[in-house]
């Protein structure tokens, strides 16, 4: 309990040197929404188990901490970051050091016309229409602690909008590295994607770590994906293993836009997604996939939801997980189709990979489903490799170490072949070979 | 669809419940309220053993401290549990050596519901422990099963006659604290089946029972206990009707199982309680707790339900696979129409080694109807070479219901092989137009479209269920077509 009013309170006393830190921005229209989440996050309580949504997943050991909410400069050289950029894969990278962006050590040289990056700070600072018209309209904080937390220290993060009709070829790389340095830090990156009209963009989120240290990331992201749209968002959690991870992704759809996510999970001794997608006009297309590989004592938690609140939209998900020695997985795939929402198609598939007799796999997909012309379908499997599959191998002189591997990577293959950013899937396939090709 | 469809629907839809009838004798009823007076004078009526009541006392004083649970996918208005009576008996208590001398108008009734006692004697060698309103009130084929050493008789009658077995089982799979329903169960239960199956014998028949809800106001509270020792075999039956209410009527029962070694109980359920109005005013609702444990090695428990009445059902047929090699089946159709809701699904707990598991999970909603599956697999972490297979597809008719899925699977054994399937989705428009254009009417060609779909559970029933299921189902469907 004292644990608890501990953590609460160092984030509510930090609030007021926040405020201090923000200069002109405390005086402008978002500050009452800064204040107004504060005072919710001061009056909600953290979920525990009996909360449905959170059933598996404690978040008790994050609260046994106290996370520092202001970090100083974090004096970071170019050499440090050049080891998780993917060499001249990206043409832009953001590069943000505890939360803090740093234009020094990004590239946003030479962006095409129609394409703003820039951080959320410097948007509000100039007042951005943009900004002002969708920060926070999405992700609210109603009986969200950890979003009410975001809002009220909302300060930076990556804001990118494709104008209208702007097809963008590059994708931009956001790179979060927590650079801690015991100092139990908790960072609280604020996104906010918008695709105009006919645009055409994509983006890579990525956390990282310098060190195996104890911190907490909070992040939430925005996104916008307006008429006929194309916003193609990969989210890479590579966060030290001590590490706290809690984010929310709030994607909101118009008419015909296309939205695809992928998100991999390797990171965070506790790591919870939520991805929400809600289709507000008809005919829209979202494709939700992930991957999630697991080991040690660590838990991620995915929870996803797609509305399908107009007809005529499909949705695509699929999630694999793959979980090692003592680790939890909780994956949670909800489906709501409204009862207007005609010729909907939703499916959705999960599949898991127990490796160890101590891992757990909690695994639940819902469809709520209020409309009859629709096509829905949800499959969920846990099991462990193919015997036959690895008897076939056997056969063909393949041993068991090998074809494990081989077996685990194809299993994973699955999720990893559709994310579109090539650089970024190379990456990925590394580390499956690092980890079952040894 | 053209307006003689939807006038044609419209009148089918207004049918008044077949089975709605009150029949009129004469019955002892406690007063409304419920205290521990009430449940020591319930103990004394049924002339209960001490143990029974402190069992009930202790249960009543468990329930006191408990809440009623909301989480569930339903909507009702708020029980009044001092509002019910907790007993309501026929005050001519027949005798139950013949058939002759029960109540004529009772078996009036019984003949109304289409069981006339003599019919299955004769011709279906079923041997059926009627339960009318609570006592029990002819029991057949009784000497027949007691050649064989089966024991099957009123609950109130084994509390009497077999205490010993009784004792040892009773709250043993469904304990008195295990939730509020069961509580209140366990606190005021006025009656129900008892089957014990002794070491290898095979039920030579299908045992069965009818509830049926009479008296206005009385809470229906059946317990039903069935033990299958070492070897033994057993197929239960349990069917129901009720007249029709205004006032929501609480039926909160409980089924325990208990399969030892090698043993094997198959239990089905009728379910056409009914369901209200078609504002949804009146209807039963039906929150039960049914749970069986495969205890021992190679046992094997299968529910079967067809659940077509009751204005909310709400209940979790489950096993406990505790026994290695144990095996649990659960096959379900759950048809809703008009503003009915169900919310009802499995539990498959996977404790022993080797366990096998099957969900096969049918739902139809129809009218302005919610139907949830809600259903847990869990792979406890000793349960090596757990396996399970679920499916729960739902079918939607018309736009104005709501078809919901909640499965769990909870897996903390790496050898397990789990899969979960659900699809949902409506009734195909070119098999209609298929069989229309083959002269079989809109309304026929859904029954028969779901029929075909319920055709794997359907299978699973016994021969006379089937039957009547099927025929359940397109009356159940009338006027659905949307």
């Amino acid at each position: 309990m004292s644990d608890i009013l501990e953590f609460k309170n160092t984030l509510i006393s930090g609030f007021a040197a926040l405020e201090k830190s923000l200069n002109g921005q405390s005086k402008k229209a978002f500050h009452s929404v800064r204040k107004e989440a504060l005072t919710k996050f001061e009056h909600a309580d953290f979920p525990n188990i009996k909360n449905e949504e959170w059933r598996h997943t404690n978040i008790s050991p994050i609260l046994k901490h106290t996370f520092n909410p202001l970090s100083d400069a974090s004096l970071l050289s170019s050499a440090d970051v050049q080891k998780f950029v993917f060499g001249d894969a990206f043409k832009y990278v953001m590069v943000f050091i505890n939360g803090k962006f740093h234009p020094e050590l990004s590239t946003l040289d030479n962006l095409p016309e129609g394409l703003i990056v820039k951080s959320i700070a410097a948007a509000n600072e100039e007042n951005n229409t943009v900004v002002e018209k969708h920060l926070g309209k999405y992700a609210l904080s109603d009986g969200q602690i950890f979003t009410a937390l975001s809002t009220a220290y909302t300060f930076d993060g990556a804001f990118i909008n494709v104008k209208a009709g702007k097809v963008i070829e590059d994708s931009v790389h956001i790179l979060f590295i927590t650079d801690s340095r015991n100092e139990k830090l908790i960072t609280q990156p604020r996104n906010l994607f918008v695709a105009e009209k006919n645009s055409h963009a994509s983006v890579l989120e990525h956390y990282v770590s310098l060190q195996d240290d104890v911190y907490f990331t909070n992040a939430v992201t925005e996104v916008v994906v307006e008429e006929n749209a194309f916003f193609d968002h990969v989210k890479l959690q590579e966060e030290s293993k001590k590490a706290f991870h809690i984010s929310r992704m709030e994607i909101n759809q118009k008419r015909s836009s296309n939205f695809t996510s992928h998100a991999v999970s390797l990171g965070g001794i506790i790591s919870r997604n939520d991805v929400n997608s809600k289709f507000n006009e008809d005919g829209g297309e979202c494709t939700l996939n992930g991957l999630f590989m697991i080991e040690g004592s660590q838990l991620s938690d995915t929870h996803t939801l797609i509305d399908h609140a107009k007809p005529h939209c499909n949705s695509h998900e699929h999630y694999k997980g793959i979980l090692d020695d003592s680790s939890r997985g909780v994956f949670n795939g909800k489906v709501i189709v409204r009862q207007d929402a005609q010729k909907t198609n939703a499916f959705q598939q999960n599949n898991n990979i127990l490796l160890s007799t101590d891992a757990v796999i909690n695994t639940k997909p819902q469809l709520e489903i209020f409309a009859d012309d629709v096509k829905c379908s949800h499959g969920a499997t846990i099991g462990q490799l193919d015997e036959e599959a690895m008897f076939y191998l056997k056969t063909r002189g393949i041993g068991d170490d090998i074809g494990r591997g081989m077996l685990l990577h194809a299993f994973a293959s699955d999720v990893v072949k559709s994310i579109k950013l090539q650089p970024v899937r190379d990456y990925i396939e590394t580390i499956l070979s690092r980890k079952f090709n040894q | 669809m053209s307006s003689t469809e939807v006038k044609k629907i419209e009148e089918l839809a207004n049918q008044e419940y077949k089975y709605g009838f009150v029949t009129d004798i004469e019955s002892f009823t406690l007063p409304v309220g419920l205290n521990e007076d009430i449940i020591r004078q319930l103990s004394a009526i049924k002339k209960e053993p001490e143990f029974m009541l402190e069992w009930r006392l202790k249960a009543y004083r468990h329930w006191l401290t408990m809440e009623e649970p909301h989480w569930s996918n339903v909507k009702y208005p708020a029980v009044n549990y001092q509002n019910l009576s907790y007993y309501s008996a026929p005050k001519k208590k027949p005798a139950l050596n013949s058939l002759n001398e029960v109540d004529p108008e009772l078996r009036a009734t019984f003949e109304k519901l289409g069981i006339s006692l003599e019919e299955q004697m004769r011709l279906s060698g079923v041997a059926v422990d009627a339960v009318f309103d609570s006592v029990s009130v002819a029991t057949t084929f009784k000497e027949k099963l007691g050649e064989l050493g089966i024991i099957f008789s009123s609950f109130s009658e084994a509390v009497r006659n077999h205490p010993e077995l009784v004792k040892k089982y009773l709250g043993s799979v469904v304990p008195s604290t295990d939730n509020f329903y069961a509580a209140l169960n366990s606190a005021v239960f006025s009656d129900g089946s008892f089957v014990y199956i002794p070491k290898g014998v095979r039920c030579p028949m299908e045992l069965s029972t009818y509830f049926r809800i009479n008296a206005a106001n009385t809470g229906q509270f059946e317990r039903t206990l069935i033990i299958a020792d070492e070897g033994g075999y057993v197929s239960y039956l349990e069917g129901c009707t009720a007249p029709m209410r205004d006032e929501n009527q609480l039926h909160a029962a409980v089924v325990e199982l208990v399969a030892l070694d090698n043993a094997q109980i198959k239990y089905s359920t009728v379910q056409n309680w009914y369901a209200g109005d078609k504002e949804g005013k009146g209807g039963i609702y039906n929150f039960v707790t049914k749970r069986g444990a495969c205890r021992g090695v190679n046992s094997k428990i299968s529910w079967t339900q067809v659940e077509t009445g009751s204005a909310i059902t709400w209940k979790y047929p489950s096993c406990i696979l505790q026994g290695d090699n144990s095996i649990g089946e659960f096959y379900s159709v759950a048809l809703t129409n008009n503003r009915q809701q169900a919310d009802t699904g499995t539990k498959m707990i996977h404790l022993g080694k080797n366990t096998k598991s099957t969900i096969i999970s049918k739902g139809i909603s129809a009218g302005k109807s919610q139907n949830s599956y809600r259903g847990l697999v869990k792979i406890a972490r000793k349960a090596e070479n757990a396996r399970n297979f679920s499916q729960c597809d739902s079918l939607l008719i018309g736009d104005k219901c709501g078809a919901h899925t909640f499965p769990y699977l909870e897996i903390s054994n790496p050898s397990a092989q789990v899969e979960h399937e659900a699809t949902t989705s409506k009734i195909g428009e070119d098999q209609l137009f298929y069989l229309n254009q083959r002269g079989i009417s809109t309304e026929d060609a859904i029954g028969l479209v779901v029929n075909g779909y319920c055709k794997e559970v359907f299978k699973e029933l016994p021969m006379e269920f089937a039957v009547e299921a099927q025929k359940l189902l397109s009356v159940s469907l009338e006027g659905s077509v949307g």
